[in-house]
């Protein structure tokens, strides 16, 4: 390691000429090899948010329920009973691409540990995965290792995974997304904080031992991916989710004491990040002593360990007097306790190592004059509007084609290697209703949740994208009957360097605070992930939205199987937009055309007229209108309930696969019981409702058109996935 | 009933099993860390699911040798009830108190579904607070619930009745599709001689409240609380 620190150096770091001109004028000489480091994952695009933050401001992060909004290890809502949610989504892409069972497996271990940090026991995991085209085998091995890594780790740790989504698209190739979010709960005065306080106070490590895995992860998912994207192997990491479950359950049993002054987890940039944040937000000094880390392997150098991306560990200011409570629980765990150092009066980070320091940097300027940029961006150009279309294949086939295709077919393939029920209080299981729906134990409440983003739509205008996705996960959530409270987004983009991504990035911002603002949806947390590219090959903008609502009565969920003998109704306008609909691309073989508006106004109104009658028992389940439109939202709600449907023909004047496959917003249909006095109530407040069928008999029938029995629509929704991946 | 929950490293449905009991009995059950040793006066001893130790090595084995386990071998010698549930069954078959093997599922890959299970045999303490040949849904969760054993392992097995549960069809039958983890003769329970100890992989535990969708494994709960009461 004995390189000469220059400016050559600091370029293979990640950091720029003007950047590394800065670090020189904060040090005022040339910084050491372990300093360079810490400057250049401090100063990544993945650690400071330098593209995004001045975009970032934008987003609307208030509500009186809101108890910590974004700037913490995840965010906080009040949920009622005394009681806090505590949730973010991060990604895990670029490990993901490299190495799939791991990079998933400890994106998922990473989200537990922001949430868990916090005070909350997790009790829900969903995910967010997109994936390319997959008639390639690397696609396959990509699916495959990502399902089994998110799985593996999220069935270890005990914590139900309860929802997601999985779309693919060619764009993805080269980059597939895995976002990972994570729900827990924890009484709303014992929230945990990372600010350190109290000089002297002393710093504890608790976890794992420290190794050589994932050094320099942080710059590396700040950099696209050229051919010799294999070679970075070695900067994924590697998890074990045994080690993270006894992690939980002592810092859980810690917490529950009034030991912690502050804790926050390592990871990141691992000792680095924590340390200087922890330091940094309390505004104090910190003293880290290298040779009390517990270390996994032999003869590491301090730059190593301040880099290391070892996963499960977590590092604590503590009061002093409850240092050998503290050690008690930690070694009733088996998992290491060191006290690794100090608060410090200083205001600086140093960093001894074998008797020497091997960083000392004022923690102020480390964080005020990290970089900031305003990048030059080029908007979106509007997409030329969608001439007619006319159908080539007729409504039966092309809902046959369809329900089967790989962004709308069964799930069930992937859900099956996840452990939804564990925790014993998942009310919705994935596919029962349009979000998961997880009880509070020890209260008649339940969380509503879901994690939705329609990349083609954000691709073709990404304003509209950003407000439909913010409107979907709200959507969802009403359709379960709860009330949307907050989101946690993860905005995945590509090269923030190119005008046109910076472009879709400052777009998207705009329509989700839109959205955010008018659906009082605000967000409490999130991350970035740029340079989503391999050679050059920007993915589809994905800005995903995590979802949380709350239901009083978690009795009250809605799920999506009608009941025996119900009308369906249509709820909302209905205009057949097909540009951008799957319709179009897997029926006529066209991406064109705008995506569908959102009309903000129309969306609350329509939503909050479906859940107050979800609520007052009037609508007897619910399904919104999504992807592929009225007609797949109709056939996936028979295939839930296992029972046949009968369709009116629309009494509308546009084309019928422009009715049926349209993907109008603010959409749903609900299962009635008294059609008529539903609908007189959707007449009172202005919500547009149409009667759409009823449910009777065994088979989808579609007025004047051959039946589709139960059973051939079943094996067309389930086909895909199982083939593709070998049962 | 007085009821104990052990709990090793990495077991992760101890909460779950504690709110089946609780239901059942009226009662908190009483957690067990695993470095306890003392199970006086237990009526029941439950080893829950989950992955103890981290599943390394191999599922249940490293639990199987903990200090704990002399106890639990002595409570089933003294006749005690015990039930091992998933991990909890992996770990009593590791420990010698049922035999055969818990295999890496046929498919090779984690199952988390709904399952059907038939009741075999009604007269033990697990199961009479069901009818014979009774169908119920339960919930699984494992990635080595393929139960297997040798022929003579088995037909004695099925000789002395000690099979407690089979994955069937919804109408009952034992098909080959409806044993998804490709458990040997479908079995997904068993019970030792005295049919004092049952070990099952599927989770009747996560089925007792409507609304997690239905109350199809409370029998096994209210039978052994039924027959373990004071």
């Amino acid at each position: 390691m004995a390189r000469d620190v220059n400016a050559s150096l600091a370029r293979e770091f990640g950091l720029s000429a003007e950047e590394y001109g800065r670090v020189l004028s904060i040090l005022g000489r040339t910084p050491s090899f372990t300093e360079l480091g810490i400057f250049s994952v401090m100063w990544s695009e993945h650690c400071s948010y330098k593209s995004s933050r001045v975009w970032l401001k934008e987003l609307p992060t208030k509500a009186p329920w809101v108890i910590h909004g974004p700037g913490e290890n995840a965010g906080v809502v009040a949920v009622g009973d005394g009681l806090a949610a505590i949730f973010k989504m991060e990604s895990h892409n670029h490990p993901s691409y490299i190495e799939p069972y791991q990079g998933a497996a400890t994106g998922v271990g990473g989200i537990l540990r922001d949430v868990f940090t916090m005070g909350a026991r997790p009790i829900a995991n969903l995910n967010a995965l997109r994936f390319g085209d997959p008639a390639l085998p690397r696609t396959r091995n990509t699916i495959d290792g990502v399902v089994r890594g998110i799985g593996d780790y999220g069935n270890c740790v005990g914590v139900p995974t309860v929802g997601g989504e999985v779309n693919f698209h060619p764009a993805y190739n080269g980059n597939p997304l895995v976002n990972a979010m994570t729900v827990g709960v924890a009484p709303a005065n014992r929230i945990f904080l990372s600010a350190a306080a109290g000089i002297g106070n002393p710093v504890v490590y608790v976890g794992s031992k420290t190794g050589r895995d994932g050094i320099h992860g942080a710059t590396m998912a700040s950099a696209e991916f050229a051919e010799d994207s294999e070679e970075k192997r070695p900067t994924v990491q590697v998890g074990d989710p045994f080690e993270e479950k006894l992690l939980i359950e002592a810092c859980l049993e810690l917490m529950a004491t009034d030991a912690i002054v502050s804790i926050q987890d390592m990871g990141a940039a691992g000792l680095t990040s924590s340390s200087v944040e922890m330091a940094g937000k309390g505004g104090v000094g910190i003293a880290i002593d290298l040779d009390r880390v517990p270390q996994r392997e032999a003869d590491m150098t301090a730059y190593e360990m301040m880099l290391s991306e070892s996963q499960e560990r977590m590092l604590m200011v503590l009061r002093p007097d409850r240092e050998a409570l503290a050690r008690s629980i930690f070694e009733k765990y088996e998992l290491d306790f060191a006290v690794i150092g100090t608060l410090t009066a200083t205001g600086r980070i140093v960093v001894r190592h074998r008797g020497r320091v091997e960083a000392d940097i004022p923690l102020e300027p480390l964080a005020d004059q990290a970089p900031l940029y305003h990048r030059p961006y080029s908007e979106t150009p509007a997409p030329a509007p969608l001439g007619a279309v006319t159908d080539p294949l007729g409504v039966r086939a092309s809902l046959l084609r369809l329900i089967g295709c790989p962004d709308l077919c069964s799930r069930r393939w992937v859900w099956d290697q996840y452990d939804a029920t564990v925790g014993g209080q998942t009310v919705r299981r994935p596919g029962s209703a349009d979000a998961a729906v997880v009880k509070l134990e020890d209260s008649r409440r339940a969380l509503a949740l879901t994690v939705d983003c329609t990349p083609r739509y954000c691709k073709a205008d990404p304003e509209a994208g950003g407000a439909q996705a913010v409107a979907e996960a709200w959507r969802n959530i009403t359709a379960t009957g709860a009330t949307p409270l907050a989101i946690t987004d993860c905005m995945n983009f590509g090269n923030p360097e190119k005008p046109e991504i910076m472009g879709q990035f400052a777009a998207a911002i705009r329509g989700m605070a839109a959205a955010c603002t008018a659906l009082d949806f605000p967000v409490v947390s999130g991350n970035v992930s740029f340079y989503n590219e391999t050679e050059g090959r920007p993915i589809l903008p994905a800005p995903c939205i995590g979802g949380l609502g709350v239901l009083e009565e978690a009795t009250q969920a809605a799920r999506i199987a009608p009941p025996a003998g119900s009308e369906l109704l249509l709820v909302g306008a209905v205009a057949g937009h097909l540009g951008q609909s799957l319709w179009l691309r897997e029926v006529a073989g066209s991406e064109d055309g705008p995506p569908p508006p959102v009309n903000l106004a129309a969306e609350r109104r329509n939503g909050d007229f479906v859940r107050r009658m979800i609520l007052t028992g009037k609508a007897g389940a619910c399904h919104d209108v999504a992807d592929g439109g009225v007609l797949v939202a109709v056939a996936e709600m028979a295939l839930a309930g296992s029972v046949g449907i009968e369709l009116d023909a629309p009494e509308i004047a546009m084309p019928a696969h422009a009715f049926w496959f349209g993907e109008d917003q603010g959409c749903y249909v609900l299962a009635v019981e008294n059609a008529a006095a539903v609908l007189a109530e959707a007449a009172a407040v202005s919500v547009p409702a149409r009667r759409l069928g009823r449910v009777r008999g065994e088979d989808l029938k579609l007025a004047g058109g051959v039946p589709i029995s139960l059973g051939e629509l079943r094996a067309a929704h389930e086909a895909f996935l199982p083939s593709l991946m070998g049962g | 009933m007085k009821a104990g929950i052990v709990v090793f490293p990495g077991i992760n449905r101890e909460r779950d099993m504690a709110i089946a009991l609780a239901q059942a009995a009226g009662s908190a059950p009483r957690m067990i860390w695993h470095r306890e040793t003392d199970l006086e006066g237990l009526d029941l001893v439950v080893i829950p699911g989950g992955f103890s130790y981290g599943d390394y090595l191999r599922c249940g084995a490293m639990a199987a040798r903990s200090p704990v386990m002399d106890a639990i071998r002595a409570h089933a010698a003294r006749g005690g009830a015990v039930l091992g549930v998933c991990n909890g069954f992996q770990i009593l078959i590791e420990a010698g108190l049922l035999p055969g093997a818990l295999l890496r599922n046929a498919s090779l890959r984690f199952l988390s579904c709904d399952c059907w299970l038939r009741v075999e045999r009604t007269d033990t303490i697990f199961t009479d607070h069901w009818q014979r040949g009774a169908v119920f849904r339960s919930p699984m969760a494992h990635g080595d619930g393929n139960y297997f054993a040798d022929d003579p392992t088995l037909d004695r097995l099925e000789g002395e009745g000690l099979v407690a549960f089979r994955y069937v069809t919804e109408q009952g039958e034992a098909t080959t599709t409806a044993c998804r983890n490709g458990s040997v003769r479908n079995i997904a329970g068993i019970l030792s001689p005295n049919r004092r100890v049952l070990g099952l992989m599927p989770h009747p535990e996560d089925l007792v409240d409507p609304l997690m969708g239905g109350t199809d494994g409370q029998p096994l709960f209210h039978g052994l609380a039924a027959a373990l009461a004071a």
